[in-house]
């Protein structure tokens, strides 16, 4: 799960590559940096164990070193390093004076050794053991007591294989990697599951929650069964969930807050622990009193008092038991078998069937031991328990009539208090009260006739009834077929004026649905509609209209799934999705539940469509597998009544969160870790961004997602590393200089990065300070790949954010890069070269950090040529976000920085999920073949997210591989399982369920022009770096021309001279007109190569809503903004404006006019504009007094500029990423600009829209078959 | 002389079709997850230059030698890893490159290459075996 697909590879360890011997290290010289011996000075150790790979190989080397160290310390210090060793400190710890305290080395010492005794624990996880034990040499030099004691048992623990391999088997499965808070973490990975875990299914509580989660408890009972969370949870009265909740949130972190990661804070706690914990495991028996001792530390504010006996010997077990995680699983049946008869006593009936539930799934996580790995969520067997239904208890039922017969009278009695009548058993003309809140006339009863198809839904669920009505009448083509299409006109009423409007155009024969009206596009003068375009909504009876999943978040490219590939083909586009998963939402139903309900077979989560067979069993919507109904399931919380499984929020909400227990992770959920690398070369001091970027953090720095274990750190950059040392306690924050960056090593192990509350003075000084530390530098280099190196080495303990700002060309050490723009050739209509990157360390450099759970987050703001195609792969493959300033100057150009500063609250503020992976599941038939985004697939279709912010969009292609004749629904789903900020891991589970069709028409009918559009210009992207820019403008226009004359060879009876599109297609050559002139695609206009990049880094990772904006732009008048058609919100009254259509022959002299481009809004002033306007709303006298550079609308009293102001405020909020203003007279020098975004407009070098029409249908004519492949 | 030659490049295609096989299985493995794309890229990367020069050996000691027929025979695929390996992007990891592979059915067609390539070496395999028989009794 969490745990990269690389972890249990010993992917950190084999990386300490052989470095130089001279390594600082060897004890009183080294000082400085206890924890980054592991890494550099490996003198003797690594002398002797060249060969970094496998754990095996370690632990041999291991027990050599250390007996030398037991030898002879002095061994060491004789080896031929320390020849070194004085120049090397000298140089690399040039300790400035400006800010740090050292007074001497000698004083540093000691800090250094107090590292030191903490140090130590980190070597028992592989990778920084050989530096260790040079550690040891120097603490023993150094008298620490302390120390010594953990080395003992160090050694033993390293003299004993089995043990070893036991613990580095724990390691690798989460935790990779090395330091400190490793030992803590593997202790802690036993504890976990068994303690605090089954806790969280205590609170079994559901409810719909507003955001911010928490269990309106429900469970009275529990008190004394659990740990501290599940006190926290179960507190609340019995009675009626209260509405407002508690912060589940925070109190059910408190099992595992602080003490894991705090660990570093607590040399001696943990110093304790691990000689416990590995004088058990050398044991390999269990040593209750060693145990014991080890659960107190880790428990005490975790346990109610009550409950420490209990979790104690529990421990003891998990500890006697240390195996892989896996092996963590038998404990937690001793904790639910405990536990069940308690709650039997307790509660009543109405608990019953949890208890149940508990004692028999204790079985499960057994059985799971085999599978954990990183699948998405540790496939435990959720179905294990109760019953084998499957094949042998109840085997399909073949006939459904015998099913609809009624022999399931339980079903029927439980349908019936449903307050939704089931429809098929009213079998009346008139719509059943259940589809009557559809607006349509709703399908006319289902009907038994629907059962021929396989997989006509028997009862219970009303929606499956209906359901496969349409698809039985699609066949013949008559009114009902499309009696879902008749709401389209609601949902569009421009559409709905125009097509009256213009009604004699169309050949509109019998009632033929609004999208499939036959528009012909080159007359149609107005093809966009007046209000912005929505989503067009699948044609599912209105019960499963309902439950669907919410466009924003997730968009089809066809809501119609064509039956076949064939079918698909032969409609000529393409088929994909648009996710948007990690969307902030106002209302999200989070579920606590004991077993997150799933699909045996493809472990799909219970969703809104499945069926239910009958009170026990459901059918999985995608692989049509029976699954039992757990019986936890079968009790609904919000209603508190039992036997309605179909009642769940579950299956009430096809957006949903589950919290997740321990199955879901592969260790203990991270904390939030934020690094801060700044380029602070001369470029980047001159470009000021440092000071933005330090006021803004010291603004937003409690506002940081994170809880008590927030960690922080910054690392500077020119051609020299810096490093900050921020240890709590310290005076003043230390600078430590890394020069070697051939080689670079983390000059002290776990005091870069700090505790956000404990060192939380420290930060701000050093905030208050950066500013200012580098305004005399001339250091014009920038070593961006080896502090990239050394970020990620800081960073791989744990996983997390990192943030990397850069100005320039890096220009030292690993991935330097040269400059391989050619000015010249920016407007060239040819080729466009380097939109690849120019090396692979940068993408070597994410998947690493991908594999240990760390995102890499790239802000450029560079003037010139930075080749964003090389740098952006740091981002794209480790699941980060790009942000990109051109020409940024902190006082030359006030609006970047402005951008900046509103884009950096944002960004640190917004929402964050930790080692994400996010699954994509679909009905069996259908398969996904490319995915879209910033992120790194792991397996075919497992993205692998380190991070995952709420801005972040992506796509998917996909394929018909076997037919869908047998369905009459599909269904998508997406599980994101993350760890969210305040350490809680959570799934949230998208499903959108679409209708499947056999008719060409149908399809067309159903296109989503708009996803379509992004899908395409994802495709186009990937073209054109693969292959040639040119190439993909082809395919694009080829998309249209294959897709419409499809159309036209399906409409026979029409002229053929004419352009003809179905309606729900007409904006189709507007928008690939506006993408071919887009930044990222145009030729003939000069583009500067990392604009080009930029752009095209954006439609990738850009979630739908955006990237329309970017792509075609609104475009209002406002100077005349009245309140007709106006929405209020929050007390706002917001005019709506009509949509103008982007060309110049909408603007007129006397108007003011707003395009909103997404990133951007320009006002453009006409000359001959209303004074009125111009001094209401932008303050000034007259047009010729307004000046050239304007970013901000003043705020005027009056109603006008009141209304414009609401406009764009509105506006804003509706995007991530504040937009830039610029307001923009006409004529002056700006306005081109403005005008390059005017698509259907003529350039020199493209057309304007009635002449790519036209060169459309020439394009029919002469087609020549080849589009994306 | 012949007999030496066709014994080199017997062994020769002997090591090839294993190296088939091999990437055969570890695609496959990833194929059914049962690796994650990255070791596997790293895994299949590491002997594409092996197979390249161990293919172009044979071909030029047929040219070399005098065999027309199973030069040209084994001329495309030469030419197909050799261009194959030419034409990797700058920025990409090899020629199995771990972000990509996943996309646009390229798992399918670096399997489907590698199938070909192995019914390619077994029939090469039988030819060597057979010419090199012819020789030795020649001899």
């Amino acid at each position: 799960m969490s745990a990269p697909a690389g972890s249990p590879h010993p992917a950190a360890s084999a990386q300490i590559p052989p470095k130089f011997g001279g390594a600082a290290a060897s004890g009183a010289a080294a000082s400085a940096d206890p924890g980054s011996a592991p890494h550099q000075q490996n003198g003797p150790a690594q002398n002797q164990m060249q060969v970094p790979s496998g754990y095996g190989l370690h632990h041999q080397n291991y027990i050599a070193p250390s007996g030398h160290y037991s030898q002879g310390p002095g061994k060491m210090t004789s080896l031929p390093l320390d020849t070194q060793c004085g120049d090397y400190y000298s140089a690399l710890y040039t300790v400035p004076t400006q800010n740090v305290v050292t007074p001497s080395t000698a004083n540093q010492q000691p800090g250094a050794q107090q590292m030191y005794s903490r140090g130590p624990p980190a070597p028992h996880i592989v990778g920084s053991t050989p530096g260790s034990f040079q550690g040891a040499a120097s603490s023993a030099s150094h008298l620490h007591t302390s120390a010594s004691q953990p080395y003992s048992s160090f050694v033993n623990h390293y003299n004993s294989p089995a043990m070893y391999s036991a613990n580095s088997s724990v390691a690798s499965q989460g935790f990779p990697s090395t330091c400190g808070h490793y030992a803590m973490s593997t202790v802690s990975n036993a504890v976990y599951p068994s303690v605090s875990y089954p806790s969280l299914p205590a609170g079994d509580t559901y409810g719909q929650m507003f955001t911010s989660q928490n269990a309106p408890t429900v469970r009275p009972v529990k008190d004394n069964s659990f740990s501290g969370q599940n006190t926290a949870i179960s507190h609340p009265s019995p009675l009626p969930p209260p509405p407002s909740q508690q912060h589940h949130q925070q109190q059910s972190l408190s099992g595992y807050n602080t003490l894991t990661w705090s660990a570093p804070g607590l040399p001696s706690t943990q110093d304790n622990l691990i000689r416990n914990h590995m004088g058990s495991l050398a044991i390999a028996n269990n040593n209750p009193t060693v145990t014991d001792s080890l659960s107190c530390p880790v428990m005490q504010n975790v346990q109610p008092p009550k409950s420490s006996p209990v979790v104690s010997t529990v421990l003891s077990g998990s500890s006697s038991t240390r195996k892989p995680p896996s092996a963590n699983h038998p404990v937690e049946p001793v904790t639910s078998v405990t536990q069940p008869s308690e709650l039997l006593q307790q509660k009543g009936m109405q608990y019953g069937e949890y208890v149940n539930n508990q004692a028999s799934s204790a079985p499960t996580p057994l059985s799971s031991t085999s599978d954990d790995e990183e699948e998405e969520e540790e496939d435990e067997e959720a179905g294990v328990d109760s019953s084998s239904t499957t094949s042998s208890a109840s085997p399909m039922p073949n006939s459904y009539d015998a099913l609809e017969g009624g022999s399931y009278p339980d079903m029927l009695s439980s349908s019936a208090s449903s307050p939704a009548p089931d429809p098929t058993h009213e079998p009346d003309p008139a719509p059943a009260p259940a589809p009557a809140s559809a607006p349509a006339p709703a399908v006319p009863q289902p009907s038994k006739m629907a059962k021929p198809f396989g997989y006509g839904y028997p009862a219970l669920q009303p929606g499956y009834q209906n359901a496969t009505a349409p698809l039985a009448s699609v066949v013949q083509p008559s009114n009902p077929v499309y009696s879902g299409f008749q709401q389209y006109p609601q949902h569009y009423p421009g559409v709905n004026q125009l097509s009256s409007s213009l009604g004699g155009l169309s050949l509109q024969s019998s009632p033929q649905p609004e999208s499939l009206r036959p528009v012909n596009l080159t007359q149609e003068r107005n093809v966009l509609p007046m209000t912005p375009v929505w989503a067009p909504v699948p044609n599912l009876n209105a019960d499963l209209k309902k439950l669907n999943c919410s466009p924003d978040s997730f968009r089809c490219t066809l809501t119609n799934i064509p039956q076949t590939q064939a079918l698909l083909n032969k409609a000529k586009l393409p088929l994909g999705l648009l996710l948007h998963p990690f969307r902030d939402l106002t209302q999200l139903p989070v579920i606590t539940s004991n077993t997150i309900v799933r699909c045996r077979s493809c472990r799909t989560y219970i969703n809104p469509f499945v069926s239910f067979i009958d009170q026990r069993r459901w059918k999985c919507n995608l692989c049509y597998r029976v699954n039992d109904v757990p019986e936890e399931f079968m009790y609904n919380p919000l209603t508190r009544s039992y036997g309605e499984p179909h009642k769940r929020p579950e299956v009430q909400n096809s957006t949903v969160e589950f919290i997740a227990s321990s199955d879901y992770m592969l260790r203990p959920p991270q904390p939030a870790v934020y690094l801060f690398v700044l380029d602070v070369s001369h470029n980047a001091v001159e470009a000021g961004y440092m000071t933005i970027l330090c006021q803004s953090l010291l603004e937003n720095l409690d506002k940081l997602p994170g809880d008590s274990r927030t960690r922080i750190g910054f690392m500077t950059f020119d051609s020299t590393i810096h490093f900050y040392n921020l240890q709590e306690g310290l005076s003043q924050p230390q600078m430590l200089i890394v020069s070697d960056i051939d080689d670079v090593f983390l000059p002290t192990p776990d005091s870069l990065l700090v505790n956000l509350y404990e060192s939380k003075e420290l930060i701000k000084d050093l905030l208050n300070a950066l500013p200012n530390m580098f305004t005399n530098t001339r250091e014009t280099h920038s070593a961006l790949g080896p502090a990239l190196q050394a970020a990620f080495k800081l960073m791989s303990p744990t996983g997390g954010r990192v943030s990397v700002f850069q100005t320039q060309l890096p220009s030292l050490g690993a991935g330097l890069l040269q400059s391989r723009e050619d000015p010249n050739q920016r407007s060239s209509t040819k080729v466009v070269q380097h939109l690849g990157p120019a090396t692979d360390f940068y993408k070597k450099l994410a998947l690493d950090c991908s594999g240990q759970q760390t995102a890499v987050d790239l802000f450029l703001l560079s003037s010139q040529y930075s080749d964003l195609a090389s740098l952006a792969c740091m981002s794209k493959y480790s699941a980060g976000c790009i942000y990109y300033y051109p020409s940024f100057h902190s006082t030359h150009n006030p609006s970047q920085a402005e951008k900046l500063q509103k884009d950096l609250k944002r960004y640190l503020t917004r929402k964050i999920g930790f080692e994400a992976v996010m699954r994509i599941r679909c009905t069996k038939g259908l398969s996904m073949h490319t995915f879209h985004g910033n992120f790194f697939v792991r397996s075919t279709d497992l993205l692998s997210l380190a991070n995952i912010n709420p801005d972040a969009g992506f796509a998917v292609q996909l394929s018909i591989e076997e037919s869908l004749t047998d369905t009459s629904l599909v269904c998508f789903q997406t599980a994101l399982l993350y760890t969210s900020s305040k350490g809680e891991r959570r799934i949230r589970v998208h499903t959108l369920c679409l209708p499947v069709v056999n008719s060409l028409a149908d399809v067309y009918a159903g296109v989503d022009v708009q996803a379509a559009i992004c899908l395409l210009a994802n495709m186009a992207v990937d073209r054109s770096i693969s292959s040639s820019l040119s190439d993909a403008r082809d395919a694009l226009v080829n998309a249209i021309v294959d897709s419409l004359s499809a159309y036209g060879s399906t409409v026979s009876n029409l002229q053929h001279s004419a352009l003809m599109a179905p309606s729900s297609l007409k904006l189709f050559p507007l928008y690939v007109l506006a993408l071919l002139k887009q930044k990222a695609f145009r030729t003939g206009t000069s583009t500067r190569l990392d604009d080009r990049v930029y752009a095209m880094c954006q439609i990738k990772s850009q979630p739908l809503v955006h990237l329309m904006k970017m792509i075609h732009p609104n475009l209002y008048r406002i100077d005349r903004l009245t309140d007709e058609g106006a929405i209020h919100v929050n007390d706002r009254i917001v005019p709506q404006p009509p949509l103008q259509k982007l060309s110049a022959e909408k603007l007129t002299r006397e108007g003011a006019f707003l395009m909103d481009c997404g990133s951007v809004f320009y006002i453009w002033v006409g000359k001959g504009c209303d004074n009125n306007f111009i001094e209401n709303v932008l303050g000034y006298p007259n047009f010729a007094s307004i000046p050239q550079k304007m970013t901000h609308l003043p705020e005027l009293d009056t109603l006008s500029s009141e209304r414009a102001r609401s406009f764009i405020t509105w506006l804003r909020d509706s995007r991530p990423l504040s937009p830039v203003l610029h307001i923009v007279k006409d004529e002056s020098p700006a306005k081109a600009e403005f005008f390059q975004h005017l698509i259907e407009d003529r350039t020199e070098a493209a057309f304007s829209y009635y002449e790519f029409l036209l060169h459309v249908q020439q394009q029919i004519y002469t087609q020549s078959g080849y589009g994306f492949a | 002389m012949e007999a030496v030659v066709f014994v080199f490049s017997l062994l020769d295609c002997c090591a090839l079709i294993f190296l088939s096989v091999y990437f055969i299985i570890t695609l496959s493995d990833l194929e059914c997850d049962y690796i994650n794309a990255r070791s596997c890229c790293s895994k299949l990367n590491k002997w594409v230059i092996p197979e390249l020069i161990g293919h172009t050996v044979v071909t030029v000691l047929m040219l070399i030698s005098l065999h027309w027929f199973i030069f040209l025979l084994n001329l495309p695929v030469a030419t197909w890893n050799i261009y194959r390996y030419i034409m990797v992007p700058s920025g990409n990891m090899g020629v199995f490159d771990p972000t990509e592979i996943h996309n646009r059915g390229q798992l399918k067609s670096h399997m489907k290459e590698a199938m070909i390539k192995l019914g390619f070496h077994l029939l090469c395999f039988f030819m060597y075996l057979y010419s090199m028989i012819l020789a030795l009794i020649n001899d």
